[in-house]
């Protein structure tokens, strides 16, 4: 594991990938890699995409590669679809949009399970973040799985979140909910063209409007309309990279960027007490079955959860 | 502890359009349990290769049926060796002739399904013959 981390740290892509594979398998000593790596992140821009399926996230991703291209910038892109919760099976399929970038040596894009997470991407798509960064992506994009309205858990790891929003998915009360449409550093109206485009637009300027000062920064509604006339797209395209571009500056300015990191940072700590504390604790309980004689006990209401867990505690906590 | 899940990367070479079969499998392969990274047609072996090695598989699938499959599946299998992918599975499905097949089996791939195949065959077949990657 320490060797796959060195390997990443001398750009091979292999061993990134392997990484990714390991953090979503969560096989145990992949921290190992981690803690290799964890001094060298911390230089990319890490950008979110989120919005409803079928919004348009894929097609704008691929379109913000070129971009970024264009500008000489290397992407990394961590593209989210959903696991099955009857056979733990995915079809990933984002990528389809993406094709036209397999072979640029500057581009790395890797699909990703949400493996039962509910937040809109899962912990090893946090991780993996770093794994790219390490392979000095100079941008991040994350695609989150298609979203409803209340994951939003892409706040957590990205500095600028761009939630998109399409036409025809319901009246003014919807953009006043809680939830998604607090997240949005940028918004992105796509299909611009269909009907209904304008009514949404001025509906999420009100919106917009209503919130309270977000300090500075003013959170901007970029139309993206006709994919179907390629040039056009990507003039709606450069726009939105102009503007990602000037919310990165914005955060730099203004000491925000490890702001915004503070609870990536926080929960990642977190998951790492939990999965060298209270894991190892867990493992023994089940191995050698007194979780389930726990559970007969309680079962049978001899005792009560709390009570148990105490007596675990005193044993485990000298 | 760990949840290791087979990744296959079902992919589309050269030109040909006819893309119900892989759609089907890739189905398939989500209700077996398995991650499938679907890429759809019209992909040169190149960009199979370099996605290969990006999406970290167990085993990639190539569909043809428009009879290339004797200059493409094998020009596959050499780009994968030639990036490291030596011990990466590689199947193929489609209009293969019988006579082909030797040939293409000789070239490292490892299992041809035509028409007709069941897809429980298919399933049980990477069952039985592909380990994820430890």
């Amino acid at each position: 594991m320490k060797e796959l981390g060195q390997k990443v740290l001398a750009k091979d892509i292999i061993a990134a990938s392997r990484i990714i594979r390991n953090l979503e398998d969560q096989i145990p000593d992949t921290y190992i890699a981690i803690q290799e790596i964890f001094g060298h992140t911390g230089n990319s821009h890490v950008v979110g995409i989120t919005g409803a399926p079928g919004a348009g996230k894929s097609t704008l991703t691929d379109e913000m590669i070129s971009a970024y291209r264009k500008r000489n910038k290397t992407v990394g892109v961590l593209a989210v679809d959903p696991t099955s919760p009857f056979t733990g099976g995915a079809l990933l399929g984002d990528r389809i949009r993406m094709l036209r970038h397999a072979e640029d040596k500057g581009v790395f894009i890797r699909s990703m399970a949400t493996r039962g997470a509910m937040g809109g991407i899962s912990k090893a798509v946090g991780e993996s973040i770093h794994v790219l960064d390490v392979l000095g992506k100079d941008k991040i994009i994350v695609e989150t799985v298609g979203v409803g309205q209340q994951e939003v858990e892409i706040i957590n790891h990205a500095h600028t979140v761009i939630v998109v929003l399409v036409p025809g998915m319901g009246d003014e009360i919807q953009a006043l909910k809680a939830g998604l449409m607090e997240i949005a550093d940028i918004f992105v109206i796509n299909k611009a063209d269909r009907e209904g485009a304008g009514k949404l637009y001025k509906e999420t300027l009100n919106m917009i409007n209503m919130s309270k000062d977000s300090g500075g920064w003013e959170i901007p509604v970029l139309m993206v309309e006709n994919v179907a006339e390629p040039k056009k797209f990507a003039e709606s395209v450069e726009a939105l990279a102009d503007k990602i571009d000037e919310h990165y500056q914005y955060l730099v300015n203004n000491n925000l960027l490890s702001e915004r990191m503070r609870r990536k940072t926080k929960a990642e700590l977190n998951e790492a007490l939990w999965g060298r504390i209270l894991q190892p604790i867990l493992n023994d309980l089940e191995a050698d079955g007194e979780m389930e004689r726990m559970v007969e006990k309680l079962l049978a209401k001899e005792t009560n959860p709390y009570s148990l867990a105490d007596e675990v505690a005193k044993r485990y906590m000298k | 502890m760990s949840n290791r899940k087979i990744r296959i990367l079902l992919a589309k070479p050269g030109l040909d359009g006819h893309d119900r079969g892989a759609k089907v499998l890739a189905r398939c392969f989500r209700d077996a349990g398995f991650e499938v990274i679907y890429t759809g047609c019209h992909q040169t072996p190149e960009q199979i290769a370099a996605v290969a090695v990006q999406e970290d598989v167990d085993l990639v699938g190539l569909s043809c049926l428009s009879g290339a499959h004797k200059y493409l599946f094998p020009r596959v299998v050499e780009l994968m060796k030639e990036q490291g992918l030596g011990d990466v599975t590689v199947v193929g499905g489609g209009i293969i002739p019988e006579q082909d097949m030797q040939p293409l089996y000789d070239a490292g791939i490892k299992a041809l399904f035509t028409p007709g195949t069941p897809l429980d065959t298919i399933v049980e077949w990477i069952n039985n013959n592909v380990t994820p990657k430890e």
